[in-house]
């Protein structure tokens, strides 16, 4: 044979190996949605997005899970979205002294390394126990909002990052201040990624379980919460407590499992949403 | 010939030095600026030419290591002193650079930015001020219809003028341009060469270019820099027909650039 033929298997025999490999992604992701579908979309209904669980949760809706992830997610984002951005904005454009720079920058990284669980029973001691909150609503939240922090620092950063410096250098050239070339010129520019890195957060707090389970998630309340202080359900938690609590597995799994199904689909429709919003941003700028 | 004697003198730069650290730019810079004239900034890449004009507006100062010595008077005031006002001077003296950086916003925010950053202001005057802007800077008749546009659609030679058109609504007395064609067509090279002469019946116009046929064609004066000297000053003219020193000569007739 001679060299180029070689090549040339060479060639088709790594483009297939690729190739391979993609598959491989795609089938986990298409099995695993399989699953999740085929056996949530049976109990869904309007009454189950809408309604009480009842009977010892084998039968009736998810709607206070939903409600209570749904109220954890946003006041999480509430809260950690203006830490984050000054963060964000100090770390970029202040940037002094050195060694507080590297004081934020090894907390970040520190607590985007910390597991979940963990945060869990820091909220537990802070929240719950040390500022005397107890398991509720802003109990949780608070711990969320300490897990997402990083990721709206790192994606505001990243964005910030990428707006090009004339701007900031024609806005200065104008007789703006560095704070009104902040919030005037880069802040707007950089929208698109700080909008993107925050809907990812969304999506992250909107799926954690640990670090509620001690914090501010209950299996079973009567009523919806009515303050901060109360304690709520959660989607998350309310599929773990299916699966691992109870008396009647068999009727709650199929539940659990149209539950995974509205938490995924609402994950992925904030996700959407983030692409969306995106674009219509960029289009309007075209750039 | 231009004569200097009835012409008054906006800019007065004497003895100006300045480092980068320990990298001497600026080498005892002294030079006038004629009120409502055009001055030409010449000289090979690296002269120090675009350091000198940003010296006018104290855009070096956004560079921690800068250094500057000497006296810049601007309407008899010395903007080098530590109690000057630099944003009200950037307003006074503005800027447009090599590459058009509008900001990604509407054509209308884009002239707008400057006269909102002074405080409330009214929108029928805003409009107005826009509106005149645009017109001075040769390029309401093109974007009239479309103000609410983004400033990223349009072309180069028209981002460039809008540059300019923002930095006119500041009402400045002196615009600083560093190299504002070179990354222009010829086509709008011309238009913006056009647009400068027409503009210099009202605000002072500096200009830096390392293109010698463009400072020949529009500009009064002509300071040739070279190594961070300034090797030779004078009317444009006299420069280009009668150079004084060797170096100017060589860099006229093309020997090195």
């Amino acid at each position: 044979m001679n060299k180029n033929k070689i090549r040339t298997y060479q060639n088709i025999l790594g483009v297939f190996f690729l190739r391979f490999l993609i598959f491989f992604t795609i089938f986990f992701l298409v099995l695993f949605l399989y699953i999740i579908f085929s056996k949530g979309y049976k109990v869904l209904s309007w009454d189950f997005i809408s309604k009480f669980p009842k009977d010892g949760m084998t039968k009736g809706g998810v709607f206070p899970a939903i409600y209570g992830s749904f109220l954890l997610t946003v006041l999480s984002v509430i809260f950690a979205f203006p830490v984050g951005l000054f963060t964000a904005v100090f770390l970029t454009e202040y940037a002094k002294p050195l060694w507080l720079v590297n004081a934020i920058n090894i907390s970040i990284n520190t607590l985007s390394g910390i597991p979940s669980i963990v945060f869990g029973l820091f909220g537990l001691a802070i929240f719950v126990n040390g500022l005397k909150f107890g398991v509720s609503l802003i109990s949780g939240a608070l711990t969320l909002a300490v897990l997402i922090l990083p990721i709206i620092i790192n994606s505001t950063v990243e964005a910030i990052k990428t707006v090009p410096k004339d701007f900031a250098e024609a806005s200065f050239a104008l007789g703006a201040t560095k704070t009104q070339t902040i919030f005037k010129v880069v802040l707007p520019a950089a929208l698109p990624g700080i909008l993107t890195g925050t809907i990812i957060s969304v999506g992250r707090a909107a799926g954690e379980t640990a670090p509620i389970l001690f914090t501010a998630a209950t299996f079973y309340t009567r009523e919806l919460p009515s303050s901060i202080f109360d304690e709520v359900m959660a989607l998350p938690y309310h599929i773990y407590a299916l699966v691992t609590e109870g008396t009647k597995p068999a009727l709650q799994k199929p539940i659990a499992y149209g539950s995974a199904l509205i938490l995924l689909v609402l994950v992925l429709g904030v996700n959407l949403l983030s692409i969306f919003i995106r674009s219509n941003i960029r289009r309007k700028r075209k750039c | 010939m231009l004569d200097t004697a009835n012409l008054s003198k906006i800019i007065e730069v004497s003895n100006l030095n300045l480092w980068f650290g320990s990298n001497h730019v600026l080498r005892n810079v002294s030079v006038p600026i004629y009120s409502k004239k055009i001055t030409a900034v010449m000289g090979p890449s690296g002269c120090g030419k675009s350091t000198f004009i940003r010296c006018l507006n104290r855009m070096n100062d956004l560079i921690p290591s800068c250094r500057i010595e000497g006296s810049i008077l601007v309407d008899g005031k010395d903007i080098l002193s530590s109690d000057t006002d630099i944003y009200e001077l950037r307003t006074k003296i503005g800027m447009v650079f090599q590459k058009p950086n509008p900001f990604p916003k509407s054509i209308f925010e884009n002239v707008a930015y400057g006269p909102k950053l002074k405080g409330k202001i009214k929108h029928s005057q805003l409009v107005e001020k826009v509106e005149k802007s645009l017109k001075d800077a040769g390029l309401w008749n093109e974007v009239k219809d479309r103000l609410k546009v983004s400033a990223m659609e349009l072309s180069g030679g028209q981002q460039q003028r809008l540059c300019i058109a923002r930095a006119l609504a500041n009402d400045p007395e002196v615009l600083l341009l560093d190299e504002p064609t070179s990354a222009l067509d010829p086509q709008s090279t011309n238009t913006i060469e056009e647009l400068l002469v027409s503009l210099k019946n009202n605000v002072t116009i500096i200009i830096v270019t390392h293109n010698i046929g463009q400072a020949g064609r529009i500009s009064d004066f002509t300071s040739f820099f070279y190594l961070g000297e300034l090797v030779e000053y004078g009317p444009t003219e006299n420069l280009f027909t009668v150079p004084k020193d060797k170096r100017t000569e060589s860099y006229l007739t093309g020997k090195f650039g």
